[in-house]
């Protein structure tokens, strides 16, 4: 072992874009609920873009003579409405499917919103330090002092309820972790010597923030990032489920559990599929998520 | 501990005066002036207006009128319901009892479950139990809780017939509030039935709102316990020959547990947010369904002195963890 302490170890791990992305699948892989979350998250995907196509009647469309029709499994039930009708007789199954739109959108939107925001804020605080840090934490600690969905429905109370609203409040109810992440990250990069040697060769300050320290960043990022697409979705059914987020007639899936509220103990098939459907999803998500994690993360790296 | 303690008021003080600006800034954002406000839609001539918002100050400089706004909380005053006309403070602390008994069984329920789930999970690691509970666990967490009262309500009070569908007890019973703990104070009343009354009134909603600290619970208890069995005393105490149960119960268990006493606290916050969701669906008449309530009704005063008040809870109990924490850890209340 004495050569060891003089040659500096060399790093034979392979390089390039392909080569980590071949070292991050095998990772990924390993885990078995993370693959069945991608291929279940890959197929929601799959079946938004093509709602139009996929469901069998318009999401909105009223057939009258099928009101709170059971699935076609039950008596009473046919292949028509294969998940029953609702109360004014809209197909269960197109509204559902419907429904992956609008939550898939509200997931891109509010970590999209939420990441650029809390990038930037944590990138400046953990760069900058002193005033800025102090400054941009001690809100970041304001917003995180109230519980989340209390926030969010707040804010929505101030702002009207409306979908576009909803995702306002829990984009910003959300990017107090980005902050607090990236600002942590940073400040460990920071120390290091790449930086050092680039701050001596003279790059600017901007380039310095952005291309040299922000890449090696981005793995916790990444993880926060797919935990909280899951998080907007539950967080955004709940304020349609209470009336605050999208409105009737839109078949958002919170918004439906709320519109079949009262149907509880008539008609099951209105209150459970709408809610397996926004467990499925977040589970999903979750479960690649927590792949993610394993692949991304060197420190829990098989642990 | 004294100067660990003076850092964390240094930084809990600021966040609690950045919240009282929230909630101060809150009611002013709102489409329409305070005064208009309180007279919902009927409406008032230009000289009632005028007259009113100087009554309440509310033409002076934003900054004296926060000022008087932090003298008034500082004197105990939290504002008036513009609906009920009474103190929210007053009403607040009616109403919180009832969310604090939900709670606590609720957290109960989640430690008692999702511990044991969590250890005997790690022990056994990769056993098919530990699947189970991992997967349940990632379900749990991934649940829209509000969708799984209603399941539970369908099942219990609609199929079996079970339990009833909502308020705290049957209104068969009556008797004065000692506690405002429903459960204590039925069973204290000595009414025949009454106790029953309570506790099938409270189970489901505490399943409900115990769900997600469950599923984190079990999650972090199983981590820290992995942790901490693969640490060089773990073996040393195995290599010394001590049983399993002892290596486990008395060895591991008790460092395991810091990150999880942690995790457990700072499920506080998480409470809150489920209350309301839980409050809501079960009409159980506590903080969370009387914020929402306020909300609708647009009584904008009360929904400012709960949301300051909520928040004001939620430091004090994180702050209690912070120094708990500190005090088994002193490593943490060294190091900053």
């Amino acid at each position: 072992m004495s050569e060891a302490i003089l040659v500096p170890e060399v790093d034979t791990r392979p390089v390039g874009r392909i080569a980590l992305l071949k070292e991050f699948w095998s990772y990924f892989s390993e885990n078995t609920g993370a693959v069945i979350g991608l291929f279940f998250f890959l197929a929601i995907i799959f079946i938004a873009i093509f709602a139009e196509f996929v469901a069998p009647h318009a999401p909105n469309q009223q057939f009258r003579d099928a009101l709170l029709q059971p699935p076609f499994w039950q008596t009473g039930g046919e292949l028509r409405f294969p998940l029953g009708t609702d109360a004014v007789g809209r197909d269960m199954l197109s509204r559902l499917i419907h429904g992956a739109r609008f939550s898939l959108f509200i997931g891109c939107i509010v970590v999209s919103v939420s990441l650029i925001v809390g990038v930037m804020l944590g990138l400046a605080a953990g760069y900058f330090r002193g005033r800025v840090d102090t400054f941009i934490m001690r809100i970041m600690d304001v917003v995180l002092a109230f519980p989340s969905l209390l926030l969010a429905l707040v804010l929505v109370a101030i702002l009207g309820p409306s979908l576009i609203n909803a995702m306002i409040a829990i984009a910003i109810v959300q990017q107090p972790h980005y902050v607090r992440l990236t600002r942590a990250a940073v400040m460990s990069e920071m120390t290091k010597d790449y930086v050092t040697a680039s701050r001596i060769i003279g790059v600017k300050t901007l380039r310095l923030m952005f291309v040299t320290v922000l890449p090696n960043c981005m793995a916790p990022l990444i993880v926060q990032a797919a935990l909280s697409f899951s998080t907007a979705i539950l967080d955004a059914a709940a304020l349609g489920f209470l009336g605050m987020g999208a409105q009737p007639p839109a078949p958002e899936w919170g918004t439906m559990l709320a519109e079949a509220r009262e149907f509880i103990l008539r008609a099951w098939w209105v209150v459970t599929f709408p809610g397996v459907a926004i467990l499925t999803t977040v589970l999903a998500i979750n479960l690649m998520g927590d792949g993610l994690r394993d692949a991304l993360d060197p420190k829990l790296k098989r642990s | 501990m004294f100067s660990y303690l003076l850092r964390k008021l240094g930084v809990i003080i600021p966040t609690f005066f950045g919240v009282t600006l929230v909630s101060f800034v809150f009611i002013r954002l709102l489409p329409g002036d305070p005064v208009l406000l309180m007279a919902g839609e009927r409406g008032m001539t230009e000289e009632r207006h005028a007259l009113l918002m100087a009554q309440f100050g509310f033409d002076k400089p934003i900054i004296v009128q926060y000022g008087k706004y932090l003298g008034d909380l500082f004197s105990g005053d939290f504002g008036t319901s513009i609906i009920t006309k009474q103190p929210v403070l007053e009403e607040f602390f009616t109403l919180f009892p009832a969310t604090m008994e939900l709670s606590i069984v609720a957290i109960l329920l989640a430690v008692c479950v999702g511990l044991p789930a969590g250890m005997i999970a790690a022990t056994k690691r990769g056993s098919a139990f530990d699947h189970v509970v991992m997967t349940g666990a990632l379900a749990g967490y991934s649940m829209p809780i509000f969708w799984w009262g209603l399941l539970l309500i369908i099942f219990f009070s609609g199929i079996l017939g079970w339990t009833p569908v909502s308020g705290r007890i049957s209104l068969l019973y009556y008797f004065d509030s000692v506690t405002g703990f429903m459960l204590i104070d039925s069973f204290l009343s000595g009414q025949q039935g009454a106790f029953k009354s309570a506790v099938s009134h409270l189970i489901l909603p505490a399943i409900v709102l115990g769900t997600i600290p469950l599923a984190v619970i079990a999650r972090q208890t199983r981590s820290a316990m992995l942790e901490v069995l693969s640490e060089d005393y773990v073996r040393t105490a195995k290599a010394k020959g001590l049983g399993p149960s002892r290596v486990i119960g008395l060895h591991a268990l008790r460092n395991a547990m810091i990150p999880v006493i942690t995790v457990i606290g700072l499920q506080v916050g998480v409470l809150f947010a489920g209350a309301i969701l839980t409050e809501t669906i079960f009409s159980w008449p506590g903080i969370g369904k009387w914020m929402v309530d306020s909300i609708f009704r647009r009584d904008y005063s009360s929904v400012q002195g709960g949301l300051l008040l909520i928040a004001a809870i939620v430091m004090i109990v994180n702050l209690i963890v912070d120094l708990l924490y500190g005090l088994i850890n002193p490593q943490i209340r060294h190091t900053d």
